[in-house]
């Protein structure tokens, strides 16, 4: 039987880098194919020359159905039937669902003139077809992520689509959204059409694959049949070593000194009375659902989003943060879980960015000391490995991982005692997670108070010494590490509202 | 920590040179083009290649190139300030007020500061409208240049002053440096201090920051607000110094005259290379810009082209410019 999709001997070259080499790819059909690799294996670039995107080097070979293809751009790797599914949703936010479904394409309007009720219909039939619920007139600010991502996922099989690629789908999905995501994968997938999924989560390759293909620095390593195989032999693959399955951390905290104390902290619309501690050395895991409040915590802490009441102290000393400068100033450093809005200087390079925070040690009378900027962004470079031909390069051009690296950098520059690290490994591979895990365990036997937000409940178990569970904006239990397990937390992270909202795993 | 494969094929480090050439290759391109634009009128416009008409070029640049310095600040942060023409004009006014011996006659040291002065109280207002009312740039900017061009004109009852102070004349037509005017020294040295500005002092890479990541730079603890006004500020007694330049060439300010300089300074700095987005600047290519519109002009009047056909080609080495950059931006970022 012909492969439904086959990739032979594709190769990119940028400037200085080989993004990918020699790769190859084939898909069944009927088939979910899992694609993974550390963050720069080049998944992504590879996807991006098979749906038009990229331009392949010479040699590359691309063949559907039997028939050898010239992808020439993305519209004709539309009408080729292959689509994508980004993990940035490439939405109009100021149009309705049925709006941006349309946008764009034919038979969207006649003459210029947009025919908002046909619009709206034909959006209406295309869910009905699909199971979905989803009103077509609502604006896309007004509906959840998930939401969002149907429609992306509408959007992409009323093209026809033989052969759809989705590249981490479920990153901003609850457990819910996940299954019902997964329910629509098995719909999509007949003996005509094929689906590659692209993930970092172990347990949803699992769940929703039949093979898994792996890539390695632009090389491909092999594929295997998921089934056969334990999850851990496709990470060895992954980061070409064996990675430990050590799911707690190894240390424990000796000291009684608090540094970080909140209390009775409520925001206008969300908190209400949060109070907690974080001692010298430790690490506070902050779990729950989405929309839980954990981020807007680690925002009111750090002065970046107001106060409606509350105290904090730090080393028992009461503080007030009003601002984010405030916060830093006290020796507060926060990474947020939206990197590219929040964390970094995309158009600066690396050295420039390890700085940001501590400029006030990097000039004197107003006048930049750049040679020792040059020093500590070497230094730091170095020490986190981030992967570079030099600082001199500018965030943009770095993998996710690698600018995750450079924020933690820069509060490493600034020396803060208590770091919170917002969603630490979002879109980070595995290899780089578990580096991260010892980073951050590093950095508590060096005494920093620590808090750890994260949505993924391993990894709270993994770097937490106690896990404070959030739901609906109160903190509604604190587990010491020894107590905690993926049940209790859950348990403690539905309760009150999620309850009736069915929202419980 | 254990080290794995990962880390250790990391690329070659760039060389130096090779690194310079790359991020400077903007300025050379501007460069070449005012070279080539020179080298054009040299033999299009009969008497053009004269040391002379280089000078005068240089001299009637100065003022419009002072304020680009100042407003290379404020584009690098992602702002624009509309009001840096006529707010000049209003600057020049103020300082017939200070130094006519009709008005107040006051020494010309005493003057001059309270020039310059009025030049970092506009840029003050600007700066607060932005960063702590919160106005967009461009309209806390327009509303600046409207309300500075009604007061030049209130205060100089709409007729012509001149300040005859020979002190004050002499700082743009006197020559410190026999046969250079002290008008192109003092853009040099303006320059050359708004460089080590923007590219050495905590003032430039924040304004930098800011314009790459406004909220990433607050989150980093920068006071966002105090440095972006601070910007304005400079930006407003860089435009105080342009207007002592333009005021001190002929002795005299015609009050409803300005309308429309923001726009030159503007150009000049965009054909400089400084992107309007903002996170990107560069002083050198804004010299360059400014230079590039005065020669435009001098060369157009020299080949007898009609003034109305300057803002043509004007315009259109305007769209030239900024293609050029988002080209060379597009390619910079693909990964």
């Amino acid at each position: 039987m012909t492969k439904l999709l086959e990739l032979k001997n594709v190769s990119k070259t940028f400037p200085g880098v080989k993004a990918l080499q020699g790769v190859h790819l084939d898909l069944n059909g009927g088939e979910v194919l899992g694609l993974v690799g550390e963050n720069g294996a080049g998944k992504s670039t590879l996807m991006k020359i098979l749906t038009g995107i990229y331009t392949p080097d010479p040699g590359a070979e691309i063949w559907l159905q039997g028939q050898k293809v010239d992808v020439k751009g993305v519209n004709h790797a539309r009408d080729l039937g292959l689509s994508i599914i980004h993990q940035e949703l490439n939405m109009v936010p100021d149009l309705t669902v049925a709006q941006n479904l349309f946008l764009g394409r034919p038979g969207s309007h006649s003459k210029g003139i947009v025919n908002e009720r046909k619009l709206n219909e034909m959006a209406g039939e295309l869910f009905d077809k699909l199971g979905m619920n989803i009103n077509p007139k609502a604006y896309i600010r007004d509906i959840s992520v998930a939401r969002q991502q149907m429609v992306e996922i509408a959007r992409a099989l009323s093209y026809d689509s033989r052969i759809l690629v989705m590249d981490e789908p479920t990153a901003a999905l609850t457990l819910a959204e996940t299954d019902a995501l997964f329910g629509m994968i098995r719909d999509f997938v007949t003996p005509e059409t094929g689906l590659i999924y692209i993930s970092h989560r172990m347990p949803e390759i699992e769940e929703i694959t039949d093979r898994v293909s792996v890539l390695r620095d632009g090389q491909y390593i092999g594929t295997v049949t998921t089934k056969d195989v334990e999850m851990r032999e496709i990470i060895s693959m992954m980061v070409g070593r064996e990675v430990s399955g050590d799911a707690r951390p190894r240390t424990t905290v000796d000291s009684d000194e608090v540094v970080l104390k909140v209390e009775g902290l409520n925001t206008k619309h969300l908190l209400r009375d949060i109070s907690f501690e974080v001692r010298k050395g430790e690490v506070l895991g902050f779990a729950g659902l989405m929309g839980a409040g954990r981020t807007e915590v680690a925002r009111a802490v750090f002065g970046a989003d107001p106060k409606q009441s509350g105290e904090i102290y730090l080393h028992g000393k009461k503080v007030n943060i009003r601002a984010a400068a405030d916060a830093v100033r006290a020796g507060i450093g926060y990474l947020s879980e939206d990197r590219k809005a929040f964390g970094v200087l995309l158009e600066q390079d690396i050295k420039q960015n390890a700085v940001m925070a501590a400029m006030k040690d990097f000039n004197i009378g107003g006048f930049i000391l750049d040679g020792k900027i040059k020093t500590v962004g070497q230094e730091m470079s170095d020490k986190l490995r981030v992967k570079t031909p030099s600082v001199n390069q500018l965030l943009g051009k770095l993998s996710g991982g690698n600018q995750q690296k450079v924020v933690i950098a820069k509060w490493l520059v600034r020396n803060c005692d208590v770091l919170i690290f917002d969603e630490p490994t979002r879109g980070i591979d595995v290899g780089a997670k578990e580096e991260i895990y010892q980073l951050i365990e590093q950095l508590s036997t060096q005494g920093k108070a620590i808090i750890v937000i994260s949505s993924e409940l391993p990894e709270v178990l993994r770097v937490s010494h106690r896990i404070a569970v959030m739901a609906h904006g109160h903190i509604t239990g604190i587990l010491d590490n020894a107590d905690a397990n993926q049940e209790n937390i859950m348990e403690l992270a539905t309760v009150g509202k999620a309850q009736v909202d069915g929202a419980a795993a | 920590m254990s080290t794995n494969a990962q880390g250790t094929d990391t690329p070659v480090v760039e060389s130096g040179v090779s690194r310079f050439l790359k991020s400077s290759i903007q300025q050379v391109f501007v460069f070449a083009a005012l070279i080539l634009i020179y080298v054009f009128f040299m033999f299009a416009a009969p008497n053009f290649a004269q040391p002379s008409i280089f000078l005068d070029i240089v001299q009637q640049s100065a003022y419009v190139g002072v304020m680009a310095l100042g407003a290379t600040f404020i584009i690098a942060t992602g702002g624009i300030d509309l009001s840096v023409g006529t707010g000049m004009t209003l600057v020049a006014v103020m300082a017939g007020v200070f130094l006519s011996g009709d008005w107040l006659n006051l020494p010309l040291g005493g003057g001059l500061i309270l020039i310059l002065l009025v030049g970092a109280l506009m840029g003050l207002l600007n700066g607060l409208n932005i960063s702590v009312l919160g106005l967009p740039p461009f309209i806390a900017t327009l509303a600046m240049m409207m309300v500075a061009r009604g007061l030049a004109l209130v205060i100089s009852g709409k007729s012509t002053i001149s300040i005859k102070n020979p002190g004050y004349v002499w700082l743009a037509n006197g020559e410190l440096i026999p046969g250079v005017k002290n008008a192109v020294l003092i853009f040099v040295v303006m320059a050359i201090i708004a460089g080590v500005m923007l590219n050495k002092t905590l003032l430039g890479r924040y304004a930098i920051a800011i314009g790459s990541n406004e909220e990433a730079t607050r989150l980093s603890g920068v006071n966002v607000r105090f440095w972006k006004t601070m910007v304005y500020v400079t930006a407003g007694v860089f435009m105080a110094l342009g207007a002592i330049l333009y005021s001190a060439r002929f002795g005299f300010v015609q009050p409803a005259e300005g309308v429309g300089f923001e726009l030159n300074v503007i150009a000049a700095v965009v054909i400089g290379g400084t992107s309007l987005a903002g996170g990107r600047a560069n002083i050198i290519g804004t010299v360059v810009g400014a230079l590039i519109m005065e020669t435009l002009k001098k060369g157009l009047q020299m080949m007898s082209i009609a003034q109305e056909w300057q803002l043509v080609v004007t315009g259109v080495v305007v769209l030239i410019a900024v293609f050029v950059d988002i080209v060379r931006r597009k390619r910079a970022t693909a990964v």
